[in-house]
């Protein structure tokens, strides 16, 4: 049997220690009315076996077209040494650092992994992650209710649907008032948001760079909810933060963002990183895990997980989330991809990313009837709209090799002709070059 | 160690991509920009040094035994590694199936899915599974959310859910977050009785959370009875899977009357631990729960064609930005696919046996507060030692010195002192006796020589460190001082 070490010697002899017969015995308290009506699983097979399968099924799957998908989730290239260095075994096959003593690997990296996400965010504090960029959103939610005692949420219609939807499903079986604020043509509309706070506002969360991809100073509003002392959260790119303005210096109480592009490959869905910062005043409030430096006997450094007393373990149904598991590894991906990309390395992928997303919509612009819908500074995604179905377009240029972008329609009404298109610093002039051609001549 | 900031040297080169041709303000205007991102600046051979060098100070499955009882620190095998690093599963972009007619190029990934919410219904005895809970504790608040949504749909009005007393800080927080009141049941002899859940069922309780083996490692022997008890309300019966190590090929939970179970793939299904995460937690459901399952799902067509449907009116809506942690339970699946029916069974019984062996070899120096047969883990309680000043955190921290991880401690809350063992199926029996060696000294020690061990550990990169002074000082970030 894989993975058993026990010969049957063994097994005899260990029977006879616990004083049974058989190992059967060990399962005698299981009555005969509990036991499997059936077990139909399929038979055992060796490692080759399972590996040629699953070689199969990734066949099945083509992820050799050239991709201009974005809408949260980007194809960043990954330094060969993030693979390598989270492929040590006492990193991955390690636990929670419960045991300090035996953690400080994980611990330390923790530890400069929330050092890290608080001065790409501009904030003071950062725990040690959450699922996804959705539940960090939501998370923070939370954190806003619980600070002010409101129902509130005032939410922008150009944050990611995808975590509209999320937060709409989790705050269903709450008491709370969700207030979506339509855009403005692409645009965040920051003059109607100021005008929804109001003194029962519990939080205001808008999105930087919004959905479709425009860029924004949100100093102002953050000013005026913070007037009417509601919180304001803030969800991000993490990419572009090395070049754009930071929720901190905005006003921005809690920044959130989706980590995947800093680290995780796309991997159709997760594992993903859930990045929360908050200010000072709202670090007791803050869900999951923190790890935190100390001091031992001899005061040498070292780490460990605090602040425990807002968590699951200890304050049970008392407590400020029922998260146990952070993404460790995941966390530790992203660092260390920050690490070896450094201050300039970050910087120059903000910046080829936003270069190439700028030719991709001069290019596009340029066929007849393709408009640029996003309007004002963007960053390295936009949207545009064709003088077609967006969806008919996408099933077309997917033939042809080209993954154009992403449906707008799906998500807001009146856009069925928008498409979403992103660029990172992986995309090169030559297939933006021939990807307007084959939409030119799809049109 | 210094920290890679403290490390930092301006200017050092990394990693970099080519050099762009253009200024950020050739795009964006200076006031929508910042300074410095404050990230370091090291060379590729400074962080591979620094994140090596930390690494050594970890201890892992891979190099030290881990009895952590309720965490199943099985070994992870290591060509599922390899599955998961497969491209065309690590390349994919989870929005394509969600495009018209790219459902074709994503074929192999969402059978993936597909068989392995099959093999997990067959496995648990379940009517489906979804796999998009993140984690454990994600997968008991989508099991109490779909428990909300049913008694919604019905027009209940159940406003509690009941947890043991010995359940995971996870069951009555999740519950809480999902908007019930957590009522608490004791435990009698480790166990929950009818006498002791009929005083706290009544016509307001959504649901009882429960774990078969428990938290003690105990066989809740009333099971059938409890099942029907909680039906007769009206209310629904959830299954934490933590503990599924124990009863695979013995015991189906579903056969069983659990209404909703959630699993932990990164314990029962060996997908590495991570030093913390990434997880996974899908849910398993009874046949009239299933129309409440989170969207999307994937379904086959006749001709074996598999897409994403989100025609679900009454489901409970999106719990994940797609389709769950797909790069874990890709691992998972593969394990199963490996160890089949026979394989998990015998891992099962493994399992279970070197727990008992665990046991009884121990029995003569520490309190086994439940002395009869155990599943797969077993609780010891260091009283006898702590009339010395040596608690279970000292032997613990003694235990580490002896290059094992320690047991979980303190956990379940009901027992003083508490050590809960789980070796898994995995351990050879020359380590499982090792282990037990350490231990019998340890407890020789605590009589004879208890500083020694309030002193440990002393073999590691720190002493025993200062949790008290963390959280008063509150240092989490390196600029903080």
């Amino acid at each position: 049997m894989p993975y058993v070490p026990h010969s049957p010697e063994e097994v005899r002899e260990m029977l006879d220690v616990i004083g049974v017969n058989s190992v059967d015995d060990l399962f005698a308290e299981i009555p005969a009315e509990l036991r499997p009506k059936s077990f139909d699983l399929p038979k055992g097979c060796s490692e080759m076996a399972v590996l040629q399968k699953m070689e199969k099924l990734a066949a099945r799957n083509t992820t050799d077209l050239t991709g201009f998908l974005g809408a949260g989730f980007y194809d960043h290239f990954i330094p060969t040494a993030v693979d390598a260095l989270v492929s040590r075994s006492e990193f991955y096959t390690a636990y929670t650092p419960y045991q300090p003593e035996a953690s400080q690997g994980t611990l330390q990296a923790i530890f400069e992994y929330q050092t890290a996400m608080a001065r790409l965010m501009g904030l003071d504090y950062a725990n040690a992650s959450v699922y996804d960029g959705g539940t960090a959103l939501y998370e923070a939610t939370l954190m806003a209710v619980r600070k002010t005692k409101r129902r509130k949420i005032i939410v922008s219609e150009a944050l990611n649907p995808i975590y509209r939807v999320m937060l709409d499903s989790y705050t269903n079986n709450l008491n709370l008032e969700l207030v979506t604020v339509p855009h403005n043509n692409g645009r965040t509309n920051i003059k109607s948001i100021t005008a929804a706070i109001d003194k029962d506002t519990a939080a205001v969360i808008v999105q930087n760079p919004n959905f479709f991809g425009s860029v924004n100073d949100f100093t102002d509003l953050f000013t005026t909810a913070h007037e009417l002392k509601a919180v304001t959260i803030m969800s991000t790119y993490p990419v572009l933060q090395a070049v754009l303005k930071t929720p901190g210096q905005m006003g921005a109480d809690i920044a959130v963002a989706e980590g995947q592009s800093i680290g995780q490959p796309l991997s159709f869905g997760g594992p993903y990183l859930g990045i929360m910062t908050c200010s000072k005043a709202l670090v007791r409030q803050m869900p999951g895990r923190v790890a935190g430096r100390t001091e031992d006997g001899e005061g040498k450094t070292g780490y460990v997980l605090t602040l425990q007393a807002r968590e699951q373990h200890i304050r049970r149904q008392k407590a400020t989330s029922n998260i146990c598991s952070n993404q460790a590894l995941c966390a530790l991906r992203t660092l260390i991809h920050l690490c070896l990309l450094g201050e300039e390395g970050l910087r120059r992928t903000a910046l080829l990313s936003i270069e190439r997303a700028h030719y991709a919509a001069e290019k596009l612009t340029s066929i007849t009837g393709v408009e640029l819908f996003t309007k004002g500074p963007f960053g390295n995604e936009f949207a545009i709209t064709l003088p077609v179905n967006a969806f008919e377009i996408i099933d077309k240029l997917t033939e042809r090799g080209i993954i154009p972008g992403f449906p707008l329609g799906r998500y807001y009404d009146g856009l069925q002709n928008g498409l979403l298109v992103a660029c990172t610093e992986k995309t090169t002039e030559e297939q933006i070059g021939i990807f307007a051609e084959i939409l030119r001549g799809a049109l | 160690m210094k920290t890679v900031f403290k490390k930092s040297v301006a200017g050092r080169e990394g990693v970099w991509p080519e050099k762009p041709t253009s200024n950020i303000e050739d795009f964006i205007p200076a006031e929508l920009l910042r300074e410095s991102s404050g990230m370091p600046s090291l060379s590729e051979l400074d962080v591979v040094r620094h994140f090596t060098k930390l690494s050594m100070k970890n201890y892992g499955v891979d190099s030290n035994f881990y009895p952590l009882g309720s965490c199943t620190m099985k070994y992870n095998p290591k060509f599922t590694e390899q599955v998961a690093a497969l491209p065309g599963f690590a390349r994919l972009h989870p929005v394509i199936s969600q495009l018209k007619g790219a459902g074709r190029h994503c074929q192999g990934a969402l059978e993936v899915i597909f068989e392995t919410e099959r093999l997990l219904s067959e496995l648990c005895g379940m009517a489906d599974f979804t796999m998009h809970p993140m984690a454990g504790a994600h997968g008991e608040l989508t099991g109490v959310m779909i428990i909300s949504a049913y008694h919604r749909d019905k027009g209940n009005k159940k406003t509690k859910v009941i947890c043991p007393d010995s359940a995971h800080g996870t069951n009555p927080a999740s519950a809480s977050i999902a908007g019930y009141e957590v009522i608490s049941v004791e435990s009698h002899d480790g166990i929950i009785t009818p006498e002791a859940l009929a005083e706290v069922l009544d016509d307001e309780v959504a649901a009882v959370m429960m774990t078969c083996p428990n938290t003690l490692g105990l066989f809740e022997k009333n099971l059938p009875e409890i099942v029907k008890m909680i039906h007769e309300k009206d209310a629904l019966l959830y299954y934490d899977g933590a503990n599924m190590n124990a009863i695979m090929g013995k015991m189906r939970v579903g056969d069983a009357g659990f209404d909703v179970v959630h699993l932990n793939l990164h314990k029962t299904f060996a997908t590495p631990h991570g030093g913390g995460g990434p997880g996974s937690g899908p849910v398993g459901v009874c046949e009239k729960l299933t129309p409440f399952l989170p969207v999307s799902r994937v379904k086959k067509l006749e001709d074996g064609q598999y897409y994403l449907s989100y025609d679900a009116p009454k489901s409970i809506g999106f719990v994940a930005p797609f389709y769950g942690n797909f790069g874990v339970y890709l691992k998972a699946y593969a394990y199963m696919l490996r160890l089949g029916r026979e394989g998990l069974i015998r891992a099962t019984e493994n399992a279970v046996l070197s727990a008992n062996y665990m046991r009884k070899r121990l029995e003569d120096y520490f309190e086994v507060p439940y002395n009869r047969t155990c599943m797969h883990e077993f609780v010891l309680s260091a009283v006898n030692q702590a009339k010395n000043g040596v608690r279970a955190l000292d032997v613990a921290k003694a235990l580490l010195d002896k290059g094992h991880h320690a047991p979980t401690i303190y956990f379940p809350l009901i027992v003083k002192e508490c050590m809960m063992i789980e070796p898994t199926e995995t351990e050879s029996k020359e380590t499982l006796d090792r282990f037990v060696d350490d231990m019998i000294e340890i407890a020789k020690l605590a009589e004879e020589n208890p500083d020694f061990i309030k002193n440990a550990p002393v073999t590691l990169s720190v002493s025993r460190l200062d949790e008290t002074k963390a959280a008063r000082d509150m240092v989490i970030t390196d600029d903080i001082n």
